[in-house]
C-alpha cells in the first residue's frame, strides 16, 4: 500500500540490468568493436572528444558504445572521466600554421598560396541514401576509394602550380594577408596568463581566453542555433569564412628540467577563422574583425558556429549593441555547456514531492479563499439585482 | 591502492581547493563563494554540488546519511549513498543522530540536529536574486551593496496579487543580518530549523559553481513583513503511519479514485515515532491489565 514511496534499491539494480540489455540489443547481432566506432563513426568520436574536452579516440569510442550512440551522454561520460585525471603540465600553444593539412579552404579568395584542398567533405555530395551500404559485403568493394597511387590528384582544386605548393612546409594563413595590409588587427599574443575554466569558475565579464575555452566545449547544436541567429537578423556581424583548415598538428611540452620542447605526438584539429565587417570608430580606422573557432578532430560545423558566436561576443569590446542573444555574454556562456544543461533539465525527473506538496497546500488555500470571496460577491450582486450570468459575461469581457 | 579512483572520488588537490572555499563560506555566513566545480559521475542537477562538498569533507571515520525528499530510500538518495560506499567505503546510516555528515536534497531532518553534525545541501540555483535579476554581474553587486529592496518588493507583490507570499520552498532568508540566502529548495517549513542551529550547514551548487554556509549558532531569518509574518505549512490531519502531527507530510495517491494518504516525508522520523507510539500503547495496556 505504501509502495509508491519505497523500493529505491531494487529498482535501481533492475534498471541498470535493463539498461545493459538495451545497450547490447539482440545478441545474435555482432558486438560493435571500439576500432569499428573509431574508424567508421569518426565524426561522432571527434564531437565527443571536443565537447568532452579530452583527446582520446579510444575512450571517446568507448563512451559512444556505452552511451548507445547518445552523443551528449557520451560527452558526459568522458568529462566525468577527465575530471579525475591529474594535470602534469601544460603544452606549448599548438601552431596551426604548421598543420599537416587534410582540408583547407577559403571563401574569400579564389586562390591562395598553398591552394584550396577540399579533403574529405560532405559539401558537394548529393544527400542521396547510398543503398549499396545496406549490404555489408559491399563495404569491401574499394573501387570508390582513393588509392595511395592516386596521390597527386588528391582533392586540390588549386590553379597554382603543384610545384609551388608541394614543397610548402607551412600553409600561410589567409588572414595574415589581411593583417599585412592592416585591414585586420594584428593578432597579439597577450601577455596575460591564459584562464583555465576547469580550474577557476567563469567570472563575468570573462576574458577572451575563458570565452574561447567555454565555446570550444559548448554544445554544437546550441552554438549552431546562435550562430544562425546572427546571420538571420539577431545581430549583424557580416561573416565571411576567411579560412577553414583541418589536419594534424604537433603537441609539445617544455620540461623544466631539460629546458627544451619535446614533441609528444600529434592531434587532429579543425580551425575556422571568420572575417567580419566592422565600420570602425573615432579612435580606430575602418577595418575587419574576426571570429575564431577550433575543435578536436573534424568538427567543421562546430568551428564555423563557434567563430560566429566568438565574434558576436566581442560586441562589448567593439562598442556594438549587446541586445541580441548571441551577443549576451552571460546568456551564451552560462547556457552553452550541454553536460550542465542536460543535467539540470533532466533533474526534473527526480522526485519533487516535498516542493510540490508545498505548492499544493498554498494553491488549495488560495482557491478556498477565492471561492469564499466569489460566493460573497455573487450574493452581494444578486442583492443589487445583478444576475449570476450577467456577472459572468462581464467577467469574460473584462478578462 | 588498486582502486582506479582516489578516496571519495576527487583527487586531494581538488578536495583541498573545495575545503578552502568552504572555510571562506563559513567565515562569511550566507555569502556565495565561487569554486572550480568539477564534473562528477552523476548529472548536474542531481546533487553534484552536494556530492563535491561531501567528498571534500568526508574522512574515513565519518558516518554518512543521505536523504532526498526527507527519505533515505528515494532513488537518488540510494544512488548517492552507494557512490560514497563504493568510493570512500565510509559507514552509512539512516539513523539521523548517528550521522556525522548528512547530505540532503529538499529537506532538513525533523529531529533537532546536534553539535558536530554537518548537513550538506544540494543547491540548484544559489542566488536568491536570480529570478529577479538574472545577470550575475548585477546580482553580485546587489549582494555587495546589501541592496535587497527588490526582494521585499517581490514578496509584497505576491501579497497584493494573491493575498499571500507565494514562495513555499526555497524561501529567502537573511543570514547573520547580512546576506540574503537561498536555503535551497527545502519547504519553508524547514527554514526555522536553520536559525541558531547547533549543526553546521554547508551548501554546494555544482553546476553554478558556488559554495555557501551557515555556521552553528547563526541567526537565519525568513524574510517577512510585520503585518504578514512568516508562517510555515500546516496540515489538517496527522501522519497516517505514525500519527505525528508536527512533521512535514507528503501526500500519496493510493487508488484510482484519487484517495489521498498523508505520511511523514522524513522516513526515519516516521519509523521512530511509530516505535514510540507502539511502546506507549503496550505500556498503557500493561498498566491497565
Amino acid at each position: 500500500m505504501y509502495v509508491a514511496v519505497k523500493g529505491g534499491e531494487a529498482a535501481i539494480d533492475n534498471a541498470h540490468k535493463l539498461l545493459a540489455n538495451k545497450r547490447r540489443g539482440d545478441v545474435s547481432v555482432n558486438d560493435l568493436s571500439i576500432p569499428q566506432i573509431k574508424q567508421q563513426l569518426s565524426l561522432a568520436v571527434d564531437r565527443v572528444m571536443t565537447e568532452g574536452s579530452l583527446y582520446d579516440q579510444d575512450l571517446a569510442a568507448l563512451a559512444i558504445k556505452q552511451a548507445m550512440g547518445d552523443t551528449i551522454e557520451a560527452i558526459f561520460l568522458l568529462r566525468a572521466y577527465r575530471t579525475t585525471l591529474p594535470r602534469f603540465n601544460f603544452t606549448q600553444v599548438i601552431d596551426t600554421s604548421a598543420m599537416r593539412v587534410e582540408r583547407r579552404i577559403s571563401a574569400i579568395y579564389k586562390d591562395i598560396p598553398g591552394g584550396q584542398a577540399l579533403g574529405p567533405t560532405f559539401d558537394y555530395t548529393h544527400r542521396l541514401l547510398d543503398f549499396s551500404l545496406l549490404v555489408e559485403e559491399n563495404e569491401n568493394d574499394d573501387s570508390h576509394l582513393l588509392k595511395k597511387t592516386d596521390v597527386g590528384i588528391e582533392s586540390s582544386i588549386s590553379t597554382l602550380s603543384d610545384e609551388a605548393t608541394d614543397h610548402l612546409e607551412k600553409y600561410p594563413r589567409v588572414l595574415d594577408f589581411l593583417q599585412q595590409e592592416g585591414l585586420l588587427p594584428a593578432s597579439v599574443n597577450s601577455a596575460q596568463a591564459v584562464d583555465d575554466i576547469t580550474r577557476e569558475p567563469l567570472d563575468y565579464p570573462t576574458s577572451r581566453s575563458a570565452r574561447l575555452q567555454q565555446l570550444t566545449r559548448a554544445d554544437e547544436g546550441f552554438l549552431l542555433a546562435l550562430g544562425y541567429s546572427t546571420q538571420r537578423g539577431y545581430g549583424r556581424t557580416h561573416p565571411f569564412a576567411g579560412e577553414i583548415r583541418m589536419g594534424y598538428v604537433d603537441v609539445s611540452v617544455t620540461v623544466d628540467e631539460l629546458g627544451f620542447d619535446i614533441c609528444l605526438g600529434e592531434i587532429c584539429v579543425s580551425e575556422c577563422e571568420m572575417v567580419n565587417q566592422f565600420a570602425g570608430n573615432q579612435t580606430q580606422p575602418p577595418q575587419f574583425t574576426q571570429g575564431y573557432g577550433i575543435s578536436f578532430g573534424f568538427c567543421e560545423r562546430k568551428t564555423l558556429a563557434m567563430a560566429l558566436v566568438d565574434r558576436s561576443l566581442q560586441a562589448k569590446e567593439l562598442g556594438e549593441a549587446t541586445d541580441t542573444p548571441a551577443a549576451s555574454e552571460e546568456f551564451v556562456l552560462s547556457h552553452c555547456d550541454n553536460v550542465e544543461a542536460s543535467g539540470f533539465v533532466s533533474h526534473l525527473k527526480l522526485p519533487h514531492y516535498v516542493d510540490f506538496q508545498s505548492e499544493l497546500a498554498l494553491v488549495r488555500k488560495m482557491r478556498k479563499e477565492y471561492f469564499v470571496k466569489n460566493t460573497e460577491n455573487a450574493s452581494e450582486d444578486s442583492a443589487t439585482t445583478k444576475t449570476q450570468s450577467q456577472y459572468k459575461s462581464e467577467e469574460r469581457t473584462n478578462g | 591502492m588498486d582502486e582506479p579512483y582516489n578516496f571519495a572520488y576527487l583527487d586531494e588537490q581538488t578536495k583541498r581547493s573545495i575545503r578552502r572555499g568552504l572555510l571562506k563560506a563559513v567565515a562569511i555566513p550566507g555569502y556565495q563563494v565561487p569554486f572550480a566545480g568539477r564534473e562528477m559521475p552523476m548529472p548536474y542537477g542531481w546533487g553534484t554540488g552536494g556530492v563535491q562538498v561531501t567528498a571534500s569533507i568526508l574522512g574515513k571515520d565519518d558516518t554518512l546519511k543521505v536523504i532526498d525528499q526527507g527519505a533515505d530510500d528515494t532513488t537518488n538518495a540510494v544512488s548517492i549513498r552507494r557512490f560514497f560506499e563504493k568510493t570512500a567505503r565510509v559507514k552509512t546510516t539512516t539513523v539521523t543522530e548517528q550521522a556525522s555528515v548528512i547530505q540532503t536534497r529538499h529537506r532538513i531532518p525533523e529531529q533537532s540536529l546536534t553539535s558536530g553534525q554537518i548537513v550538506v545541501f544540494q543547491v540548484p540555483i544559489p542566488d536568491p536574486l536570480r529570478f529577479i535579476e538574472p545577470s550575475e554581474t548585477e546580482s553580485r553587486k546587489m549582494h555587495a551593496l546589501e541592496e535587497y529592496g527588490v526582494m521585499h518588493v517581490k514578496l509584497y507583490e505576491d501579497i497584493s496579487h494573491l493575498g499571500h507570499i507565494a514562495t513555499t520552498y526555497a524561501y529567502p532568508t537573511k543570514v547573520n543580518h547580512r546576506y540574503v540566502m537561498d536555503p535551497s529548495p527545502i519547504p519553508k517549513f524547514d527554514n526555522p530549523k536553520m536559525n541558531m542551529s547547533e549543526a553546521l550547514f554547508l551548501f554546494g551548487a555544482g553546476r553554478e559553481k558556488r559554495l555557501y554556509a551557515i555556521p552553528p549558532y547563526t541567526s537565519v531569518n525568513s524574510l517577512d513583513f510585520d503585518d504578514h509574518p512568516f508562517e510555515i505549512q500546516e496540515w489538517d490531519g496527522v501522519c497516517q503511519i505514525c500519527e505525528s502531527g508536527d512533521s512535514f507530510l507528503d501526500e500519496v495517491i493510493i487508488d484510482d479514485d484519487g484517495t489521498r494518504m498523508f505520511v511523514c516525508s522524513d522516513s526515519y522520523f516516521c519509523e521512530q515515532q511509530k516505535i514510540k507510539k507502539k511502546e506507549c500503547k503496550s505500556m498503557l495496556l500493561a498498566s491497565e491489565s
